[in-house]
């Protein structure tokens, strides 16, 4: 979409706003509350909106809407410019970096107020996602209305930091695999070690699926999934310098690696299969690794035949059923904002589990709280059902601003220990000098708090 | 006589501070920008901001990544410049040649990629370069060569976006030489003819001598922006695979757009800046050095 049409995207989803809350643009006029949200989600949140319009009359809101290749800059510009809105809907791993620029307020206080949330029924890596370090803000710049409760303990569950999201929907990744191909072979249980993997695996090929296992090299989520499955975290002394030498990362990057070296898996690019479903139907590769929106895109589109040979499966771990990434998006109130005790009260409601089911039927996103995966329709969906068992075990990365680079840096050094054969040593050794250079700021501005604690 | 410099000063005045606002400072702001660590936390809060003296400039040089992306840069420049310029003073004197039929049609259809937009041919491109179901391998398939995988190996992805970026702009030049050619007076032609030279000769002796400034103006034109190199590879491969095809701007893109080292990104810049300076300097003087020699 060129840029014009983005914009007219998003004057059609602030009028259509303006229609559902009727009361933003007409009687209370700028005093609406202003929420961001992105892609899918933007479209079709105001329609979860006109209850709320019902049940808190004095709250208007406006939702505006930002497509998501343009969201990251969009958050920042506004930052920049002051003109930061009150809600926004924020990729988890987004939370620290604008958790470091000081422009999100802390959630703890507030919700003590607000009974209905319940750290406890939130999947635990997802809830973990939302926490930074209480030493990474930079700044305090604030406004308007205070907490009700001057900032009361920290739950049980919710220790490890501040919390400055409420997840809105997540995301995690697990395997998707064609049960027929995987029958034929003789598999007649999905393995959740790795060793049962890679002899499944080993099994499809004999039985003429020649690279069963289908791992992009330009996406970092498989391998992250890997690594995270071990104990060791990714980056060590308070995210101040790359594990990736330790035990586990090893473990993983040479499970990876070992995945082309056997030919399990092809060494292609996403960009190169030309439709994925297309080929995963045709049988080219048996299993891959992906989200919970291909549950919703295979359905669409493999024909009517294949519509019970395919399913989902936790990830396998080393030993025993497997950790993966905890991802999604959760919903954040600004510090600049003069009505956060509003803004709350939105985040409140977009968090009830039958709202979020009314969410979840939208939009295909997966809820994050196990209150409502209990209830149909997704407590009796098979498919999904691997997706809660997989979240009960989603790890979150490292809350640093600069990992998003450094996954990415880590994919590269991965795909290119592949393509040159590199040893695990070779490639572990880059990838920390890299990391520990990319976290060199950080190391810098954390022994500066430390020595003037003002 | 006396108030003509007053008189003068109004005049450009709009255009001087134009130029002073939207071009002096922007880059003297950049200049500054890279003697600091600018960066995210800057954002946040300016006490977290170092003056970093050219500390920026050698890290940038001492960045594996920039010297392969310089590399990548010159290969592209290198290669393409020349089968640029090459390809459109071909189809020019082909155009210009009397036993040409349908001008106007060829001279449209050539020169059309160059108003195309180009994300949208870079997509259509990417399709006729996949590789199980790309026309260009199932042409060459035919032949019984490849299948090539174009933009998915590190060492054709570079020759693909040349071949794209040659494709695309080859007729704005061929459009500059065609009015070049026909300014060149044809009793040149009748009197190399009279003497006895061959068509070959009388483009050696007669029509590339008479484009020198006009090929020293397309070479200088080119280059510049050949060593630009972005929006090929951003919309093509993304500087994949393995970092192939990321150019000096695309990196310079990706420190400062992506990962917010506005600093670095400017000392990125910078640098191309000189070296894009050395590079046209040095073509200008080989240009002048030929015309004295041609004169003399």
């Amino acid at each position: 979409m060129n840029a014009a049409g983005t914009r007219r995207a998003v004057l059609r989803g602030a009028a259509g706003a303006c229609t559902v809350a009727l009361a933003a643009c007409t009687r209370r006029g700028d005093r609406a509350l202003r929420f961001w949200a992105m892609g899918r989600e933007g479209e079709v949140v105001g329609e979860l909106l006109a209850d709320f319009a019902r049940e808190q009359p004095g709250i208007a809101v406006r939702v505006e809407q930002l497509p998501w290749t343009a969201a990251h800059e969009k958050l920042l510009t506004a930052f920049a410019g002051n003109a930061t809105p009150d809600v926004a809907q924020l990729g988890n791993t987004w939370i620290a970096e604008l958790a470091a620029l000081g422009a999100l307020e802390p959630l703890q206080p507030w919700l003590e107020a607000e009974r209905t949330i319940d750290a406890a029924d939130y999947f635990d890596g997802i809830w973990r996602t939302n926490q930074v370090d209480a030493a990474q803000s930079t700044t305090s710049r604030s406004s308007g209305d205070t907490p009700p409760s001057g900032g009361g303990p920290a739950r049980s569950g919710s220790s490890g930091g501040i919390l400055y999201g409420l997840p809105w929907y997540v995301d995690t990744r697990l395997l998707f695999y064609r049960r027929d191909l995987f029958e034929r072979a003789g598999v007649r249980t999905m393995p959740d070690t790795w060793a049962g993997l890679v002899s499944a695996l080993d099994a499809l090929q004999r039985a003429g699926t020649p690279h069963p296992l289908l791992l992009p090299v330009n996406e970092f989520e498989p391998l992250l999934a890997f690594a995270l499955q071990g104990d060791e975290p990714l980056l060590r002394d308070g995210g101040r310098f790359g594990n990736f030498r330790g035990a586990s990362f090893r473990r993983a990057l040479g499970f990876y690696m070992a995945r082309f070296a056997s030919g399990h898996a092809p060494s292609i690019s996403a960009g190169e299969i030309a439709n994925l479903w297309q080929e995963f139907g045709r049988g080219t590769f048996a299993a891959y690794i992906s989200g919970p929106w291909n549950i919703g895109e295979l359905d669409r589109r493999l024909p009517a035949s294949l519509r019970d040979s395919w399913a989902t499966a936790p990830l396998p771990g080393p030993n025993g059923p497997g950790a993966s990434t905890a991802g999604g998006s959760s919903l954040v109130v600004f510090k600049q904002s003069r009505r956060r005790a509003d803004a709350v009260r939105l985040l409140a409601y977009l968090s009830r589990p039958d709202v979020q089911l009314r969410f979840h039927a939208l939009t295909g996103d997966l809820p994050p709280r196990r209150s409502a995966w209990s209830r149909a329709p997704l407590a009796g969906d098979l498919r999904a059902r691997a997706f809660a068992t997989q979240l009960e075990r989603a790890k979150p990365s490292p809350a640093v601003p600069e990992w998003e680079r450094i996954a990415q840096e880590m994919q590269l050094v991965a795909s290119r220990a592949v393509h040159d054969r590199w040893s695990i040593e070779q490639a572990t050794d880059v990838l920390d000098a890299r990391v520990d250079g990319f976290l060199a700021k950080r190391r810098w501005m954390l022994e500066r708090a430390a020595r003037s604690p003002a | 006589m006396k108030r003509a410099p007053w008189a003068a000063w109004v005049l450009v005045g709009p255009a001087v501070t134009v130029i002073a606002l939207f071009f002096a400072l922007p880059v003297l702001a950049g200049l500054a920008l890279s003697f600091t660590d600018f960066d995210l936390y800057a954002l946040a809060d300016l006490r977290n901001l170092r003056f970093a003296g050219l500390d920026n400039y050698v890290h940038v040089l001492g960045l594996p990544l920039f010297w392969k992306a310089l590399g990548n840069t010159l290969y592209f420049v290198v290669v393409g410049v020349p089968l640029s310029i090459a390809l459109s003073l071909a189809t020019a004197v082909l155009l210009q040649s009397p036993l040409a039929r349908f001008k106007p049609l060829f001279r449209t259809a050539m020169f059309a990629p160059v108003v195309t937009t180009l994300v949208a041919v870079a997509v259509i491109w990417r399709y006729l370069l996949h590789v199980r179901y790309g026309l260009v391998n199932e042409a060459l398939g035919a032949l019984g060569l490849g299948p090539f995988d174009w933009l998915g190996d590190p060492a054709w992805a570079m020759p693909s976006i040349i071949l794209f970026a040659v494709w695309k702009g080859f007729g704005a030049n061929m459009i500059i030489f065609v009015a070049a050619l026909q300014a060149i007076p044809d009793d040149l032609y009748e009197a190399a003819r009279l003497d006895g030279a061959t068509r070959w000769q009388q483009f050696a002796y007669v029509t590339l001598p008479m484009l020198r400034p006009t090929l020293l103006l397309v070479s200088v034109l080119t280059m510049a922006g050949y060593f630009q190199l972005f929006a090929e590879p951003y919309v093509m491969t993304q500087g994949g695979p393995l970092q192939s095809t990321v150019s000096v701007l695309y990196l310079m893109y990706e420190e400062g757009f992506r990962w917010w080292n506005l600093g670095t990104a400017s000392a990125v810049a910078f640098l191309l800046f000189v070296l894009m300076i050395a590079v046209t300097q040095g073509l200008m003087r080989l240009g002048r050095r030929g015309e004295e020699a041609a004169a003399g």
